[in-house]
Formats: C-alpha cells, structure tokens, sequence
C-alpha cells in the first residue's frame, strides 16, 4: 500500500478516535453515530453493489433480518445479547445465501435483480409487521439493561467507539477485496461475466460469497441499530430509506473504493445536518437533498467524488484505475 | 488433443452447426476457416462450454467436457478468446492478465508479477498500468491473448485474433502465436486473414453453413473447388478456371 | 368459499386492476422505447394524485373534470424530464439511468413528505357512494368509471401506436435506434415524446384513482412495485400483456386481501413479481415492443 495510503488512514484513524473528546457534545456524537453507522451499511452496499457490480435496491432486507433476528432472540426467547449478535448476522448472511442463490441461478442482473432485492424487502416488510412473534405493528421493544454484556453500553461514547470499530472493519474488508484472489474476482465478473468464466472463475460461486458478506455485514448495522436505539417496527427495519441510504453513499463517493462509502456517507450525513439546522427538522428534507445531489453527481461526477479526487490529484493509486490512460 | 464428435445445434429453425467433427494433435496451430456466418463461433462456443450442443461430443486430453460449464472447462487447460474482445474495462492490464494468473496463483502479489511477465510476452509492458478501456483495438487483441496465455492452458482457442488488424500487427501476433506454440501450447484458431492460417496453420478445417466441408493443408484446400464455391458462390471455381491465389 | 364474498373482490379486483393495468401501459411504452427502468414512475404517479387533490380541494375541480389540466401538464413535465434531466445524467449508460430514475424517485417522494407532510388525503365525491347493481356485486360509480377509462385510455394509445405518425416514428425507434436516425427521425424527441405520454397516462390514472382511493407521499413507493409487477408478469413490452398482467394483479391482490387479510395480503403482489422474475422472464406474453 502506497506511504501516502497508510498515512491518511492512519490520521483518519486518530482524528476519528479523539474527535468525540474534542467536541465534548452529546449532539454531535449521536449525529456521529448515526453517520457512521450508515457508512458501515454503505460499506456493505459496496461489496456487492460498487466491487461486484450488483446494484441492491433493497438492502434494507439483510439490515433489517440482523435487527428483528437479534431482538427477536433476545426479547422473545430469551438469548443472551451477544449470542443474539451472532445470530443477526447468521440471519444477514442466510438471508443473502437464499436471495443470491435465487437470482444469481436464473440469472438475474442489473435492473432485474435490484427490483428483486425491492421486492424481497417489501416482502420482508409485510411479514415483519403481520406476525405476532416480530411484534407485528407495534414493533419490538429491546429491555433496557445497561451493561457491556448485554451490548448495550451505559455510555455513549461506548457506541461511538464500537462503531468507529464496524466502520474499520468494513475498511479493512475492501481493501482485503482489492488485494486478494476473490476480489480480483469478484471485479472480472463485475466488469464482464462471460470473459471471467472463460478464464476459469466460477462466477456463481464468487457473486454468492459477496452477497453473504455483504448481507453479513449489513445485517450487523441493523444489530447495532437495534442495540443502540432498542425499538424496531417493520418500517424502520425493512423501509425504503434504509435501502436508499445504503447505496447513496457508495454512489456519491466513489463506486467499489475503499474510501467512497466513507467519503459519501460522511459528506451526505453533514449535508443533511447543515440542512436541517438552516431549514428545520422536516421530514423528507435530509432525503430530497440527497436525491438532488445523487443527481448532480451522476450527471457530473459519474465516478463519485473519489474519482473526481483521484482526477485532481492525478496519481496512480494502487486498486481499480480510473483516469487517463498513460499511452494509447 | 481436442476431438469432436458429430457437434450439432439448432437455434430454433436455424442448424448453425451440423455433425461437425475435427481433431487437434497436440502440439499442433490448427485453423477452422469459413465464410461468415458459418458457425465457427457457435462451434468455440459448445468446445468452451458456453453453449450446450444437441448432439455430439468434445473430447479434451481424452476426457469427455460436454456440456461443462465454461469455468470448469478453462481449469482443465482449454482456454478460449472472443471474437468481439471483452477487456475488463476499469482494471489496468496488468489486473486484467492477473485475473488469468489467479486461476493458478492463489496469491495477489504472484498474480500481479506473472501478468508482468506474460505482458513482456506479447510486448505491452508499457501499458501495463494503462487502464484496459483506453486500449486500442490492437491493444486489446493483445491482451486478450495475454489473458489466456495466464491461466497456463494446454489448448487454446483463439476467436479471428487478427480481425481488424494492420500487416504489421498481424506479423506481430503470428509470431506470438508461433512461440506460444513452442511453448508446448496447441492451438485451434479461426481466421479470415489467410496469410495468417498458411503461415501457421499446419493443417485446416472448412466450415460452411454449419458443416465441414473439407480439411487438408492450408495450400491444398485453397485450390478445393468447392472451397472456393463457399466462400465466392456456385460456378466460382469454374469460371475462376482453376487458378486459386492464396493472398491476405 | 364463500362466494358471495369472493365474487364482489374479483369484481373490485378487475376495477383496481384496470388502473394498475393504466399505470402499466405507460411503464411498457416508457421500456419499450427507452429500454429504461423508470423508478420515477410511481413518485410521478403520486405526484399526479396530488395534482388531483389540490385541484380538487382548492379550485373544487372535478377530477375527471381536472384532466384537461393534468394530462398536458405531465406530459410536459414528463417530456422535460427525460429530456433535461434523465437523459444528460445518464450519459447513455443503463447503470446510471437506473440511478437518476431512482434519484428522481428520491426527490419526488421526500419533496412531497415535506411539502405536504405524510397526512393521508383523500376527496369526498357527493357521487363517490353511488353504486351500480349488477346482482352478483354491487360497484361504486368511480370504480366503474376508472374501469371503462382505463379500458378507453389503453385503445386510445394502442390507436396512437398503430395508426399515427408519431405511432410509427416510436414503433421504429423502439426496434432500430440507429436505422430510425437515418431515416430522418429525431430520436431524442422520440425519447422524450414517448416519456411524456407514458406520464400522461399517469395523470388519466390519478383522475381515476383518487374518488376511491388515498394519496400520500409514499404511494408512490408502492404503486413502483405494482407497476413493474404488471409490466414484467404482462412481459416487457407487451401492450396486451400490461392491460392483462394489471387485471391478474388487482383480482390477486383482492382475494389476497379476502383471504390473507388487508396488510399480509399485499405479499400477493411481491410473491409473483419475485416468481415471474425468476421463473419466467419473459412474463406471460414475452415479447419485443412493436
């Protein structure tokens, strides 16, 4: 990895892990957590959408699994949280099986498959609020019970650390992905399906291992959610702002980068912020800017702000090569 | 090496390849010529595994790889180009040929350093961090071939490789093919340039409108009447009066 | 079975379908032509109904009356969409179509959430609980109305498809981009042209929709999912399909709510959508557009 590369992580990393003692508010860290949180979900998002090339407009359906699965274990049978933990993710990850498995066997691409993961989701949606064991309309309640153990940190500058954690680990998976076998493989089949099968990679197989990570992943944000905020109805589990949040920032800051969904989540959740100071906490507004700059940023900017950095900068970075070419 | 058995498919009303049968000694640079539209293609697509053929057999170091999915039949060794060459467009040439590398380099950093190599191979190792949609036609024929050459096949199936080509380049990609040849690589090309089947080609089939019409060394099937018939139309020969020039 | 129940849901059924049938042909025109995937589609619907809505309530404007007003509104609007925003966002790549449809989408759906806030809204009609007896099930006026209008609106474009110039021009677009350039016809127009008339279909659906129905910001959410259910169990492309896939759909999402209940029986509509994407693709009448 290029000296420069290690070094702004590393100062991304220390600001990031004093930034809550400098601005010693209670706002701003609930503000941080929320953004962070939705940048660990884009980084989900990227996996399949930016480095595999499958665009999920229903990724609220493995956020929301890892939310209901974890409240459900512990609220209605009575697991212990951590073990509730893993069974959220256990669920993001099946859950993923079972829909790659569905789509990527019939082949389902592009439009075909984001509409499926739509559907997916409002079918998820549905169910979730109709069943009495999900709390069917009126949600589920988590207890609260303060302690480390029972993942609900009495502080919480506690949340925010842990967080920053899932945010780094989404960190560390793209770059394994950019640096590894199955990453290279995953980007050939993105970039052409049938080339990559004639060279021997079992596309299937590879587009399968991304969404279970990716659901995996997605579904420990939804975890987190239910932990930090301990209420869950089928609409903030399974709906659609979940789903467009998620892709949003990958989008906005930089397709199958390590750094876009970062970039973009950070940037659209501030944005978001700074709108509703100056024009008030009304619903939809946050979104509507969002849309607009989504927008902008295609007609503009078709390779997100990373692409528009790297272009300013003019260097070769190490990973997928956006630029001018160097001869003809 | 590769031997098939009566390959025949229908897409709809249409036989695009009927019965078709060939063999491949190993070792041997072996052309599949025909005018267009023949079925050639759709032949490399059933060897490949893309396309699932109604009847017949492929046959591949003696084992039987009908009907095997495309993947499974580039790790037994047979490896295909494509006619209309698919790059992976944002990745660098050297992440493209390390795709091909990966089939037998499990590592990252050994992938990239023997797509280096194979790049020297077929001379882009200028272009080696160009990004794969910013290449020429040329270019990307090249690295195709490089592509394939990566995943270390035993035969290899090259799709008109020299489509689109200028002399020069074609002289070029002849004698990367020779080599690859020496290597110890067979190969099984289809090819339109002529003088690029007589200067390596050491024995070719014809295929017209899905059937194999005649097989023989390049020199001996161009002066084939019916050969000619298929490419120029019935009566060519005649009128032609015999006299057969092989040109590019 | 208790037929007495079942046969007046397949009666609501086929009236609801008409106008997922309606909101359907738009969507097919828009593929067939574009080949795009308009997620806008229902955000515009919703957008529509709010038109309605407001006509009615501030104006007292008859929505059937409010057509005139609507339909070339939103034609309009839909015809500088996709000419000032879709098309220049896209660059031509159908990635990034799919993304600014969506983007629109977002905007349109949160616009709406603020300006108008999540309230439902509906219209009071004095005729809106007149009914028709047929014997074997009784149909309110604006049912029936919605209907025979969907019916109308589907000949009148299937008429404008088949025997008109502009109907040729779109029909050779859809099958040649590049031939129908050489001939003389301005594609980009013909884009536009066939955005703007599959959004006007949405203004003659939001007239018949709102005396029965409701309208909120996320209406249009839902309407999406329904649309291109109907679009891909019709088969993309397929006139006949859409206005045959929408009844199926109304009828199956009637019983649905009959037997499952109103909220699970919903689930219908997204089961078949997954069933038909994946089984058969090519929905019941598979076919090109033309």
């Amino acid at each position: 990895m290029s000296r420069t590369r290690l070094a702004t992580i590393a100062l991304a990393a220390i600001v990031a892990a004093a930034l809550p003692l400098v601005m010693r508010s209670d706002a701003w860290l609930s503000m941080a957590i929320t953004t962070l949180l939705f940048v660990f979900l884009g980084q989900s998002w990227n996996v399949l959408g930016g480095y595999g090339g499958q665009f999920s407009f229903g990724h609220a359906v493995f956020f929301g699994s890892g939310a209901y699965a974890t409240a459900v274990l512990q609220v209605k049978l009575g697991m212990p949280a951590i073990v509730a933990a893993f069974g959220g993710m256990a669920a993001g990850a099946f859950v993923g099986a079972f829909i790659g498995a569905l789509s990527f066997r019939y082949g389902l691409r592009g439009s075909y498959f984001a509409l499926v993961t739509l559907a997916f989701a409002e079918v998820f949606r549905i169910v979730a609020s109709s069943l009495g064991i999900t709390g069917a309309g009126f949600g589920i309640l988590i207890p609260l019970d303060a302690r480390a153990l029972n993942l609900q940190f009495p502080s919480r500058l506690a949340f925010y650390y842990v967080v920053l954690a899932l945010v780094g680990i989404g960190f560390a998976i793209s770059i394994g992905l950019e640096r590894s076998r199955f990453g290279a493989w995953l980007m050939a089949v993105r970039e052409n399906e049938d080339a990559a099968k004639a060279l021997g990679i079992d596309a299937f197989r590879v587009k399968l291992g991304a969404i279970i990570v990716s659901g995996a992943m997605a579904a420990t944000a939804g975890v987190f959610y239910a932990q930090y905020f301990l209420f869950i109805d089928s609409g903030i589990a399974f709906g659609p702002h979940v789903s467009v949040e998620a892709l949003l920032g990958p989008i906005i800051g930089g397709l199958g980068t390590a750094f876009g969904p970062i970039v973009g989540g950070i940037l659209l959740h501030t944005l978001g912020d700074l709108a509703k100071r100056v024009m008030g906490d009304a619903p939809g507004l946050s979104l509507v800017l969002y849309g607009v700059l989504l927008i902008v940023m295609l007609r503009f900017l078709p390779d997100g702000l990373n692409g528009l950095l790297r272009r300013l900068f003019a260097r070769s970075p190490h990973g997928v090569a956006k630029r001018m070419p160097a001869n003809a | 090496m590769l031997e098939l058995r009566g390959l025949t498919k229908r897409f709809g009303g249409l036989l695009a390849v009927n019965e078709a049968s060939l063999t491949v000694p190993e070792g041997r640079i072996v052309a599949l010529i025909g005018p267009n539209g023949a079925g050639k293609t759709t032949l490399f697509a059933m060897i490949s595994g893309f396309v699932t053929p109604d009847s017949g057999s492929v046959q591949f170091s003696g084992a039987d790889i009908t009907g095997l999915a495309p993947h499974a039949i580039c790790r037994r060794g047979l490896v295909r180009t494509f006619q209309i060459v698919q790059p992976f467009g944002a990745l660098t040439v050297r992440e493209n040929i390390a795709v091909g590398a990966h089939l037998h380099e499990a590592a990252r950093t050994t992938a990239l350093a023997r797509a280096a190599e194979i790049a020297a191979l077929v001379h882009m190792e200028q272009q080696l961090d160009a990004p794969a949609a910013s290449l020429t036609v040329a270019g990307r024929k090249r690295l195709e071939l490089a592509r394939a050459l990566a995943t270390r096949p035993k035969l290899l199936l090259l799709d008109e490789v020299m489509a689109g080509l200028n002399p020069t380049e074609i002289d070029e990609i002849v004698e990367a093919i020779r080599r690859i040849r020496d290597s110890g690589v067979t190969v099984l090309m289809i090819e339109h340039v002529m003088r690029a089947v007589v200067s390596l080609a050491e024995h070719a089939y014809v295929l017209n409108q899905g059937r194999i019409i005649a097989e023989g060394t390049p020199a001996a099937i161009a002066s084939m009447p019916h050969v000619v018939e298929a490419y120029l139309g019935h009566g060519a020969a005649l009128r032609m009066g015999g006299q057969i020039a092989v040109g590019a | 079975m208790d037929l007495d129940l079942v046969i007046p849901a397949v009666v609501a059924g086929l009236t609801t379908g008409a106008v997922y049938a309606l909101v359907a042909l738009g969507l097919t025109l828009i593929y067939g032509v574009l080949h795009i995937i308009n997620f806008a589609h229902g955000s515009l619907l919703m957008l529509a109904m709010y038109g309605v809505f407001f006509l009615h309530t501030l104006f007292g404007i008859d929505p059937y009356l409010a057509l005139p007003i609507l339909v070339p509104v939103f034609f309009a609007l839909g015809y500088a969409l996709q000419r000032g925003v879709i098309m220049p966002a896209s660059h031509g790549k159908d990635q990034n179509i799919l993304l600014v449809t969506l983007g629109l989408a977002i905007v349109l759906d949160n616009l709406a959430l603020y300006l108008w806030s999540s309230t439902t809204r509906t219209i009071d009609l004095p005729y809106a609980f007149e009914v028709i007896d047929l014997g074997f099930a009784l149909v309110p006026i604006p049912r029936a109305i919605a209907f025979f209008g969907a019916l109308a609106v589907a000949g009148l474009l299937w008429l404008l498809i088949a025997r008109t110039d502009l109907g040729r021009a779109i029909r050779a677009v859809a099958k040649e981009k590049q031939g129908a350039r050489l001939v003389g016809i301005d594609v980009e127009h013909i884009y536009a042209m066939s955005f703007g008339i599959g959004t006007a279909c949405l203004a003659v659906a939001a007239s018949l929709l709102m005396p029965t129905f409701y309208v909120t910001p996320q209406v249009g959410y839902a309407f999406v999912l329904i649309a291109f259910t109907t679009v891909v169990l019709g088969g993309m492309g397929s006139f006949e399909g859409a206005l045959i896939g929408g009844l199926v759909l109304g009828v199956v999402e009637a019983l649905g709510g009959l037997f499952l209940g109103e909220s699970l029986g919903q689930i219908g509509i997204f089961v078949i959508f997954i069933l038909v994407l994946l089984f058969r693709p090519t929905g019941l009448f598979g076919s090109r557009f033309a």
